[in-house]
């Protein structure tokens, strides 16, 4: 492929690409994002092709492995197109029929489409689904029509037409206003406004200049800037190079975890195909403008998220933060300008130079525009990726998107922003999901991470956790996030374990005063909201713990017995057959009795327990009852049945 | 080098640019608490004893006076009662390691830390990193260094190295808040590279 040099060669290119996809011809499309490849996406794919070819359907159907469309929860998912069937939780088995019943006799697979648990009714597209019915895709809606190792498709579906019109038309001070009129507010975490620090960065002194994608994403839970990278990585590059054009940057790195081989493939290929395009290198469609583009392998540091520290991982150094001012904008990247933005943020900047700032910001709230793509997991039925748009309720996310709590089980909170945001109480579902709202509750938009739980859930466990997560994730150089971690970390981990003592919420709240205030970066300073938000919302299952010895959720292990119901238990054997302790006492006829002393707390015997009899409960904050004297254990059954 | 001019404490001080706040400070005479700063050293901001109120355009912010650098117009509190709240919590986690460092007993008198506070920790550094960017820095030898991150950051001799440097020069000793740099040292030295009677001097 000759390099393009003019607006006008792209769009020819692109035509010629479009028209020599003939248009009705059928097309399988199968998610090869990380999320269905570990469901088997692959051998679904290499069943595909062998069907395919063995039915003689060979030149009749194209195959695709397309990037991730967000249903996660029902992969791997497969579309067939022209008639765009979805196909959910597709195994390898299940291809010949989807074969011969669709390809061949243009029939659909009932059985594979979805079904909707509440009514019954059955949606054959993608858009019929509830789970998309609610969104607004603007980002990774396109994934699913777009192979990523090829970016022929990208350019099918107008890809590199911003930054055409970018290039051809408009100058980077004509860039940097548009995003700034868009209101734009960075993906990453802060939600500081994209187009005032692209304009700093802008009017920075200096010839040499850098851009940066921050790729580092580590939230647990969240994988938002993981499903752009591979399923549509040419995106992002295209709003890095607008990027770097509107700055006045000629070199740009790509910061992604070293965790994301796929993502860190597909992006690094799309640089090589964009290269050969001539959607980088030097005068870039005959415009003069020079860019080159790196992909750099971040080492597994959380901390490296936050810029400073992924600044000075990218410079070689250890991933440490420094302090700001001096902001990366004036003296980032080997002391040079230099602006930072999220995968999610820079996917956004080619749809707001093609459709304009105006379209852009009729979507969202007063103070957050555009959508949000947001990582729905834990417990909710449909977990995956989900793009709303800014302001919809918390509620609508978990219960209309995410279609509710699995399992008949109560609603209980729902954790946004990673280990720097919050847990919001069922009071506050229906608030406005923004990055102005979310911190009123004691939360954040944070890149995207969304945690469901429900009443089986700790909520002192839950700060334990992130806690925990952050003693080892933070860089340990300055006390009040170091220590301050320890301390808190000590204290949860006191109170999950029955060994909390009174005062000890007092001390939870004035070490988070002084992390918050006095930490170097903002992994200290938010590295307590998830305790924070949970004394605020759930004090009392704090007291509980401390107090009463009680988890009222039953799932501390240290402040949980399990205990069987001499009335309920019918002495099936079940328990005592599968118990790895050897713990439960009883035989035929026996009513079983738990060694408490030997009991490990595994839950295997709850679990187990036969739902007609229900004889295994858990118990917290009260002693367990003596067990039945053994000449009381023998089972006189009335009749024998059968 | 142009003047700036900023209030610290109420009373208007004349600062160049560049400066930093514990500078500036320093200029008129008002002391600021440290225990990571060293004046031959890149400031580091890692102790945070140094935090100050810093208004600026409307905002205060609580700062590190080692790293902050002046700004025109700045009003800088360096005592308030948020601010001896956060040092006394500091000093009492840093207090859980090192209980008996002279330093830190005299800054929690002045405070009033608790220095049981908090359960004690075994490791009596409080990772100030004077030692490891003493080395680097001036002597540039790097003979010791950071290992691990979170909680489990500590500092560590290099035997390869410090066997070869350490024994002439010690400079790190006395700069340690803590004496746990001796403490490292003669440590590995006993494990990794023990004296024998012939290097006896």
């Amino acid at each position: 492929m000759p390099r393009i040099t003019s607006p006008v060669e792209l769009e020819k290119v692109r035509q010629e690409i479009v028209a020599s996809k003939e248009r009705n011809k059928p097309c399988v499309s199968i998610c090869v994002g990380a999320g269905c490849l570990a469901s088997g996406a692959n051998e679904v794919m290499a069943a595909f092709k062998s069907e395919i070819e063995k039915q003689g359907l060979k030149t009749e159907v194209n195959t695709k492995g397309t990037g991730c469309p967000g249903f996660c929860e029902r992969g791997p998912i497969v579309v067939v197109y022209p008639e765009e069937i979805c196909y959910l939780q597709v195994k390898a088995e299940d291809v010949p029929e989807i074969v011969s019943q669709t390809l061949k006799g243009k029939k659909v697979v009932e059985r594979l489409v979805y079904v909707d648990p509440a009514t019954g009714e059955k949606a054959t597209k993608e858009s019929d689904i509830p789970f998309y019915k609610n969104q607004i895709r603007s980002i990774i809606g396109e994934n699913i029509k777009i192979d990523p190792k090829n970016i022929e498709d990208y350019l099918a579906v107008g890809g590199y037409s911003a930054l055409a019109k970018a290039l051809s038309g408009m100058t980077p001070e004509q860039v940097v206003e548009e995003v700034k009129t868009s209101k734009i507010r960075g993906r990453g975490g802060a939600g500081f406004p994209t187009g005032m620090k692209w304009e700093f960065a802008r009017k920075a002194p200096g010839d040499t200049k850098y851009v940066v994608v921050n790729a580092d994403e580590g939230d647990p839970g969240a994988f938002m800037d993981r499903a752009v990278l591979e399923g549509n990585p040419h995106s992002v590059l295209e709003g890095l190079t607008i990027g770097a054009y509107a700055i006045g940057a000629h070199e740009g790195y790509i910061y992604v975890r070293q965790e994301y081989p796929l993502a860190i493939e597909n992006v690094t290929l799309a640089i090589k195909q964009s290269e050969e395009y001539g959607f980088l290198g030097k005068n870039i469609l005959g415009s003069g403008f020079d860019f080159t583009v790196k992909v750099a392998r971040g080492a597994g540091a959380f901390v490296c998220g936050e810029e400073t520290s992924l600044l000075a991982s990218l410079e070689g150094r250890a991933g440490e933060p420094k302090a700001r001012p001096p902001f990366p904008a004036t003296k980032g990247l080997w002391g040079k300008p230099t602006n930072i933005n999220n995968v999610e943020t820079w996917a956004n900047v080619p749809l707001i130079i093609s459709k304009g700032a105006a379209a852009f910001s009729a979507v969202g709230t007063e103070g957050s525009k555009g959508t949000k793509i947001f990582s729905l997991v834990g417990k909710v039925k449909n977990t995956g990726l989900v793009e709303v748009p800014m302001g919809i309720t918390l509620r609508d996310i978990v219960f209309k998107v995410g279609g509710g709590i699995p399992g008949e089980k109560k609603f209980k909170a729902v954790q946004t922003g990673g280990p720097s945001g919050g847990c919001i109480p069922e009071e506050h579902m229906d608030m406005k999901v923004d990055f102005d709202e979310l911190p009123r509750a004691g939360a954040i938009m944070g890149s995207g991470g969304m945690i469901v739980m429900d009443e089986d859930t700790c909520m002192v466990d839950v700060a334990r956790y992130f806690v925990d997560f952050l003693s080892d994730e933070s860089c340990g150089k300055c006390v009040p996030c170091r220590e301050g971690i320890r301390q808190m970390n000590k204290i949860l981990s006191d109170i999950t374990k029955g060994k909390g003592k009174e005062g000890d919420i007092e001390i939870l709240e004035e070490l988070s005063e002084a992390t918050t205030n006095a930490s170097l970066c903002a992994l200290g300073k938010t590295a307590a909201n998830p305790v924070l938000s949970t004394i605020r919302y759930f004090r009392d299952e704090y007291e509980a713990h401390i107090k009463g010895k009680k988890c009222p959720a039953y799932s501390c292990k240290e402040l949980v017995a399990y205990y069987i119901d001499p009335k309920k238990c019918q002495a099936c054997m079940t328990c005592a057959k599968q118990c790895p302790a050897d713990a439960i006492v009883g035989g035929k006829n026996q009513i079983h009795v738990i060694d408490q002393a030997k009991c490990t707390k595994c839950g295997t015997c709850f679990e187990v327990c036969p739902t007609k009899f229900r004889a295994v409960t858990k118990i917290s904050g009260e002693p367990v009852p003596a067990p039945i004297p053994e000449e009381a254990r023998t089972i006189v059954r009335e009749r024998k049945q059968k | 080098m142009s003047e700036i001019r900023l209030q610290i404490d109420g009373k208007e001080v004349a600062a160049k640019e560049g400066m930093t706040i514990l500078q500036a400070a320093e200029t008129v005479g008002i002391s600021i608490p440290t225990l990571c700063n060293y004046e031959k050293l890149e400031p580091y901001g890692a102790c945070r004893i140094c935090t100050v109120e810093a208004e600026s355009r409307g905002r205060t912010n609580l700062v590190a006076a080692c790293l902050y650098p002046v700004e025109p117009d700045l009003v800088v509190r360096t005592r308030s009662e948020k601010i001896d709240k956060i040092r006394k919590t500091l000093l009492q986690l840093m207090m859980a390691h090192a209980p008996d460092s002279p330093q830190l007993q005299e800054l929690a008198t002045e405070y009033g830390a608790n220095a049981d506070r908090f359960e004690k920790e075994g490791a009596f550094c409080i990772l100030c990193g004077l030692c490891v960017r003493y080395c680097a820095e001036v002597k540039k030898k790097n003979a010791l260094a950071f290992v691990d991150r979170g909680t489990k950051r500590e500092i560590s001799f290099i035997p390869e190295i410090a066997s070869k440097e350490c024994w002439n020069c010690k400079e790190c000793f006395p700069l340690c808040p803590t004496s746990y740099a001796q403490a490292a040292y003669f440590l590995t030295e006993a494990l990794a590279f023990p004296r024998t009677s012939a290097s006896e001097e």
